[in-house]
């Protein structure tokens, strides 16, 4: 007994990933917060989007169940459950039944190497990035075989749209990210793939690498943020899908469970994809102005933004207690919505303990910058009208293909500027 | 203390890994020819790609592992089953599995297993004996070094030739689907 509670303390003084101290328990234990707080991002992403978008539009949004429609995803999730599992006749019943749990998987699976802290990862790799960027590309197995299986029409369409645009957009993907990895080889530690290892080198070069070479990583980034965009098949990049002419595209004979699998797998890789832009270009988990607004004054002040963003959110939680109807139907959902503002304000008040503040400030920083990619997205969605299918391959292998070739080449050049000066002269001298 | 050191990383490189993944990879592989149905073949054969890059991670290789992931099976088996979904799949499930050359398939297999054999049986005296001198952590890095570094490189050459036979090949595909140029 003493043993096992030894194993378990060995760890919190260890300060390394659970996978780097090759501790079982606490991988277990980050693996089911990690799962469980995607599946709550997803959740919480689902009300936000249709929240976000009403207010785009002019509109309200879901505001019956529950105040402001607050409970309105968990009811989507129930009746989703509830629903018939249908598998056509006609369908490869067998690939069928696989194609969801493909996508799943491969959504979060990465997952693994997303760096939420210097030790808040479930395990740190070698490989880190070019993990995130194999096991993603797995999904669109998932996309195609879905397509396929159905035996129908509009899915087979989006599924060859999909696995034609994925496999486009990961070609410019990867030379904006192979640019930023050649970013990190200018630490003194040497170049590096692991996630956690390209936040560190961000911290010692004392540059987020957006802002490296000037404007260079801010091609970069770009590059990846508009392929990341095809990658996830979202708006105005969301052609597999493209409900006026392919009905729902890949998944339209999926029901019930196995098309919520799709949602899910749908929203976890925008999360995922996400994560790679804040960890190559944005620093990570790394508070912003660290040059600029430095010292431990600074330090302070930065460590209560956790808290006090909380007790923000309670506050205007408060201001929509205030003016929901007076009405005596509301009292319930009045109600409720003081408790939200009060769970929300207590987890305010715990982030202002000491010991907290410590140790969630990375996490924090991480899920802003990814939460703002997610507002990004559903800004996207509001903002942007489809593109053709033409016009996407256009854009992928003419435009986005060239730049990404000549912003390898010259971050190259850039970054061994020394170097090839050097050799240069002496070739000069020589001749 | 101890226990708990002798829990915290066991190694990977154990005879039950190996079989296990060596399995996953066989029979995968006999999937592959049997199944009628080419995506079934086509989804065996990621098994069997996935199983591959298993067993380069047991190998102390995860850049390798890495690199077969993104390139066969998130790369190449894409494409394969994006031409598979474009040909009519009704016309190849009538069509005769396998033809009538078994004599020379036998000689083959038995050749095949012979050279397996010989190796598994000889193949501590055939081959050096190599010991990883490396941390697996600095695996990509060793690799890196092994094909560009000024001093240690010495598979820069061989490296770029065959990238170079790949772009032949590209320019080859696209110089028979056009009509003009």
């Amino acid at each position: 007994m003493g043993q096992i509670v030894q194993y378990i303390q060995s760890y919190l003084s260890s300060n390394q990933t659970p996978g780097g101290a090759g501790n079982f328990f606490w991988a277990t234990v980050y693996i089911l917060i990690v799962f469980g707080g995607l599946s709550v991002a997803v959740i919480a992403m689902n009300w936000l989007e249709r929240k976000i978008l009403a207010h785009m539009q002019v509109r309200l949004g879901p505001m019956r169940v529950g105040p402001h429609g607050l409970l309105q995803p968990i009811a989507d999730a129930l009746k989703l459950l509830l629903k018939e599992d249908i598998i056509p006749a006609e369908a490869d019943a067998l690939v069928f039944l696989l194609a969801p749990m493909i996508v799943v998987l491969a959504a979060f699976t990465v997952f693994i190497v997303v760096p939420f802290g210097p030790t808040h990862a479930i395990t740190d790799m070698n490989i880190g990035i070019l993990f995130m960027l194999g096991v993603s590309s797995l999904s669109v197995l998932g996309v195609v075989t879905a397509g396929w299986a159905s035996n129908s029409h509009y899915p087979l369409i989006g599924a060859l749209r999909s696995s034609a645009q994925m496999v486009s957009y990961e070609v410019a993907m990867g030379l904006a990210v192979v640019s930023a990895i050649m970013m990190t080889s200018l630490s003194p530690e040497g170049g590096t793939l692991s996630m956690i290892g390209i936040v560190q080198a961000q911290q010692v070069q004392a540059q987020w690498f957006i802002f490296k070479f000037f404007p260079l990583g801010l091609i970069a980034f770009v590059i990846f943020a508009i392929a990341m965009v095809a990658e996830t098949n979202r708006a105005p990049f969301d052609l597999p899908e493209a409900e006026s002419e392919l009905t729902a595209g890949f998944h339209t004979e999926y029901s019930g469970f196995r098309w919520s699998l799709f949602f899910l797998a749908e929203y976890s890789a925008m999360i995922a994809v996400s994560s790679i832009a804040v960890t190559l270009w944005l620093g990570g988990w790394l508070r912003p102005f660290p040059n600029a607004l430095s010292g431990s004054t600074w330090e302070l002040i930065f460590s209560f933004i956790p808290g006090l963003t909380f007790l923000a959110l309670a506050a205007m939680t408060f201001y929509n207690v205030v003016r929901m109807p007076k009405h005596p139907l509301f009292k319930i959902q009045t109600a409720g919505l003081a408790g939200f503002g009060a769970v929300l304000g207590l987890i305010g008040l715990i982030l202002f303990v000491p010991a907290v503040r410590d140790r969630v400030g990375d996490i924090f920083w991480f899920s802003a910058k990814v939460a703002a990619f997610m507002y990004l997205y559903i800004w996207y969605r509001g903002t942007f009208p489809r593109y053709r299918f033409d016009q996407l391959m256009k854009v992928g292998w003419k435009v986005l293909l060239p730049i990404g070739l000549g912003l390898l080449v010259s971050t190259a050049v850039v970054g061994m500027r020394v170097e090839l000066w050097d050799s240069l002269m002496r070739l000069i001298h020589h001749s | 203390m101890n226990p708990t050191m002798a829990v915290s990383n066991p190694p990977v490189a154990t005879a039950f890994f190996f079989y296990l993944l060596a399995t996953i990879m066989i029979l995968g592989g006999i999937m592959v020819i049997t199944r009628k149905n080419a995506v079934h073949s086509a989804l065996a054969l990621i098994t069997a790609l996935l199983a591959q890059a298993g067993i380069y991670l047991m190998l102390y290789a995860p850049f390798v592992a890495g690199v077969q992931i993104i390139l066969y099976a998130g790369g190449i088996m894409v494409l394969f089953l994006f031409v598979i979904m474009l040909i009519n799949l009704e016309r190849t499930l009538k069509e005769r599995q396998f033809n009538k050359q078994w004599l020379v398939g036998l000689v083959a297999a038995a050749a095949l297993g012979g050279l397996f054999i010989t190796v598994f049986t000889k193949g501590k005296s055939l081959f050096p004996e190599g010991h990883l001198t490396y941390s697996e952590s600095f695996n990509t890095q060793e690799v890196a070094a092994l094909l560009y570094d000024s001093h240690r490189g010495m598979y820069m050459f061989a490296f770029e030739i065959a990238s170079l036979l790949l772009l032949v090949a590209i320019i080859g595909a696209v110089v028979m689907a056009k009509k003009r140029i």
